[in-house]
This record gives C-alpha cells, structure tokens and sequence, in this order.
C-alpha cells in the first residue's frame, strides 16, 4: 500500500483512516518557533461524508487510499444495484444503493455521472450538475401565466419532485440543477 | 502554466511595502545606536551545521576544494558568539537566514532575523529591551503602544490548559492531547507541549480576548533549552524566552549557554535525535566549540523575525503580504 508524508498533504488527497476512506478538505501547517510542526486536517470521510478535524505530526507516514474519480455513463437499475459504464474501457461496476443515495433520484439512463471508485467499487455517485427530466405528474398549467410568481409541486420521470412554476405543463422537458434541487427552465425540444 | 508564470512577474505587495520596510530597518538602526550596538555583517555561507532536530539547512557546494558540504546559515548565531569571544562588545545583524522546507503564511524558506547580543544583559533585561524596541518601532509606524504581559512558561499552560508541564503525569498530558484532537503518532513530553502550544495556546492567543497584544513567555523547560542556560533556581527550567504579538511568535531569546562541554552535549544529543528521526546528521560547530571553550562573555541574545514584525506594525497576517516576492515566483 502506498503512502503519503504529511509534506505531500493537499486538498483532495485520498487518505485511509481507521480503515475508512477521507479527503483532505483544508490542511494547515503550524509549527512552533523552536519545536515540533504539525499539520492540522480537516478531512471528509468518503463513506459518510461527515468533516471530522485530525492533527498529524509533520513528516507522519499515512496510508493513500485507492480512490479515484471517474466519468461513467449510468446504465440502468435492477432494483438491487445501480450499473455504470466506463466509457473509455466499456468495464461496468454495480453501485449499491448506499452508495448511490440521494443522487438516485437525478439518474436518467445514459447520463454521466461522477463515480468515485474505492479499491475498484463504486464508493459514492455525483449526478451531473443539470439534468433535462420529463415532468410526469402535476396540476394543470395556467396557460399564458408566464408573469412568474407562484409554483407548484412536479413529479419527474425519475422521482424527483420539484417546484416548478404554475405555466409549465405536464410532459414537459425541464432543466434541474441537482446540486440545489430548484428548477432552472424549460427544455425547448 | 506558462501563461501563469508571465502572470507572476509582478512584485505582488503594494509597493509601499518597499519603504516600509526600509523605514522600519532605518529605525532598528537608529535604536541600537542609541544604544552602542554595534551593526556587523556576517558570513552566509558555513562548513558547519546546525544540528537543531525541527530546523533544516540548505546543503550546497563546498566552500573550499578540499572541504565538505557548506551550509546555508540557519541563523547568524555561531558567528555573532566567535565575535563575541574574540572581543566584540554588544552586536547586531540584519541577517537573511535560510531554513528548508518551511512554508506557511508565517514561514518562509528565506527570510531575515534580526539578531542582537547584550554584554551582561539577564533574560529579564533582555525581553524589556525587546518591548521598548517594539514600543519605539509602534510609535514610529504611528500606532498606539501595545500592552504586554510577562508570564512563565508553566503559568501560560496552567491558565490555558490547566495542566503544570513540570508536573503533569505521561498518562495525563497524552489525554490532554487526545481531548485536544490529537490523532497521530505516539508524542514525547516536548512534542506533546509543542503540540498543546501550537494547536490549543497560540489560537487562544491570536483570538485577542483573554490575553493582551504582546506576551512576554519566559523559562520553557529545559529540554527546549537550545542555545539558552538552565534556571541556577529551577534545573527543568531554563533561561529561554519568547515574545509573541497576538499568537505570532516574533522574538526568541536566550541568557546565553557559555559552557562548551554542556554546549557540545546538547549538539550530540541533537544529532541523535536527528538520526532517530531519519534525519541527516550535521557537522558540529567546532569554531563555536572552541569559542565558547575560549570564554564566551557573560550576555543575553535574542533573534526577531524582520518580516514578521513588518506584517504585525502593519496589521497584516501573512507574510506573502509584506515580501512581495513569495518563494514560488522566487
């Protein structure tokens, strides 16, 4: 297994932690006028996704962890796994739906998506950041209201429910930013 | 990359930092004159090292044919005491110094110490001569003077961390350091201080709400005597200071270590913490060696971070900010 010196620490870098896999978010060196250095992390532990605070001292060994990020094409779901596609070597992976959370109701057959590997499985998904989604259920549209002003709520194809504004029809194509969840606009086709 | 590069040509601080700077050394000169201390210059390069365990050197060609390595000072004090041996009285350096391997908002790889000795100073007559030399700089940056505080070693940790470093069990200071985010590698008693210093003590005193401005620290524990003499009162004390503006440290200073059998003790014990911690070994000072044999003047001495302080009298807090050229556009 690889490792790291705390000399090499940045703000992305992969590390394992009590068996669990971290990124350093923030790293600062302190060091004493006449004495040891530290450096003092705040990491996010990949599977929880909870900041915790670490101190190290300078020049400390830490272990890497085997974590990469990777485009990948979603393919489809059996109900038990999520199936991604790398789309340079065409190899598949199976996430599980821990792993896929909430970013599950933003996956639409083909789209790419962020998929951070961890020693080769899928350890977390990112939905891209807009998704174009069909509306399937919602009140009917005002039509000609496009003067803003009051939303209701909308169903998409892939489960999502978001608010929409009232002249947006059902069967409709609409942009979602799925990093806030909130409506972008409508998708001329 | 390149196109980054081009970008950073630019000395990157409002250029008044140029006369700023030259101010404030024109001040330090005029200071020391008033005083009779004399300005000398000193050499850069050394065929010695400094063994110091958390300090390295820039290693580079060898001053002579028939020498080894030569060395990068760390600091102008091996010189400043063989001038002292040989007879110089009271001296000062405006010294660029070199240490490898620090960069922060508060280190930089080069940077400049001023350093200065003080025939038959006590450490107590030296730290009052650092706070009227950083009450004279204030005025002349036209800023109010700052309130100090002088406090031991022990009585900082007491109030701050409620434990007494002179007393506290292993078992007890290691949980200190657990409660206090501490996750690494196992800490001796040093490192476990250096850790609740640097960690827990300076973002107390940087925050500015219990402690005034400027902290006079005086008597550490011996262990981190350095160059300075053990307290003839108290043996696990020694005669070290340190002035901190708001957390920052500046100035560290000694009533000097003038035994050359003690000095040569503690140069070897370094090395071996050196080798322990898979570092290079280094040269002993045997010119300083034999100085201090010869009879090193009773004196105190302290070193102060030139840009530091510029940074601080002008209310900044990052030295990228007062050096214009930063190492990586060096």
């Amino acid at each position: 297994m690889s490792v790291y010196s705390t000399s090499q620490f940045k703000n992305g870098l992969k590390i394992l932690l009590d068996g669990d896999p971290y990124s350093i978010v923030e790293n600062q060196e302190v060091k004493p006028g006449k004495g040891q250095a530290f450096n003092r992390v705040k990491i996010r532990n990949l599977k929880t996704g909870r900041v915790i605070e670490k101190t190290f001292k300078s020049n400390e060994k830490v272990d890497a962890a085997d974590v990469m990020d990777t485009e990948m094409q979603y393919l489809y779901s059996d109900g038990e796994f999520y199936h991604f596609m790398d789309p340079n070597s065409y190899e598949q992976y199976e996430a599980s739906t821990t792993a896929v959370g909430d970013a599950a109701k933003w996956l639409k057959e083909e789209d790419i998506c962020m998929v951070t590997l961890w020693n080769g499985v899928p350890l977390t998904i990112e939905p891209p950041n807009f998704v174009e989604l069909v509306i399937t259920e919602t009140d009917p549209g005002v039509r000609g209201d496009t003067s803003g002003g009051g939303s209701k709520p909308a169903t998409l194809e892939t489960g999502a429910v978001v608010n929409v504004p009232l002249f947006v029809p059902e069967g409709e194509v609409i942009k979602v930013d799925t990093r806030t969840g909130e409506y972008v606009s409508r998708v001329k086709k | 990359m390149s196109k980054n590069k081009r970008a950073h040509w630019r000395f990157s601080s409002p250029l008044s930092v140029l006369q700023q700077r030259a101010f404030l050394c024109a001040e330090i000169r005029r200071f020391f004159a008033a005083r009779q201390v004399l300005e000398v210059t000193t050499p850069v390069l050394s065929h010695h090292g400094n063994t110091d365990v958390h300090i390295e050197m820039f290693q580079t060609q060898a001053l002579l044919p028939d020498h080894n390595a030569a060395y990068l000072r760390t600091s102008p004090e091996f010189f400043h005491k063989r001038l002292l041996a040989s007879g110089a009285g009271d001296l000062f350096e405006i010294a660029r110094v070199f240490r490898r391997g620090e960069r922060t908002p508060l280190h930089h790889p080069e940077f400049t110490l001023l350093e200065w000795y003080r025939l038959d100073f006590n450490l107590a007559d030296l730290m009052q001569e650092v706070v009227a030399l950083v009450q004279q700089l204030l005025a002349a940056f036209v800023q109010p003077a700052i309130k100090v505080t002088t406090l031991s070693y022990q009585e900082l940790f007491q109030t701050v961390v409620g434990l007494d470093p002179f007393s506290v069990s292993d078992q007890a200071l290691h949980d200190r350091c657990q409660a206090h985010g501490y996750s690494g590698a196992a800490l001796s008693r040093t490192e476990a201080f250096d850790f609740l210093f640097a960690c827990v003590i300076q973002p107390e005193l940087s925050a500015g709400q219990r402690f005034t401005d400027g902290l006079l620290l005086h008597r550490f524990p011996v262990a981190m005597a350095a160059l300075a003499a053990a307290d003839p009162e108290q043996p696990d004390r020694c005669l070290r200071f340190e002035f901190l503006w708001r957390g920052v440290e500046l100035a560290n200073g000694y009533q000097e270590l003038t035994d050359a059998v003690e000095q040569r003790a503690r140069f070897v014990a370094d090395n071996r913490l050196r080798q322990a911690a898979d570092k290079a070994q280094l040269p002993l000072d045997e010119h300083l060696l034999a100085a201090l044999d010869h009879g090193l003047p009773a004196c105190s001495g302290v070193a102060l971070g030139l840009e530091r302080l510029l940074m601080c009298l002008l209310g900044l807090d990052d030295l990228d900010q007062v050096t214009g050229f930063i190492p990586e556009n060096s």
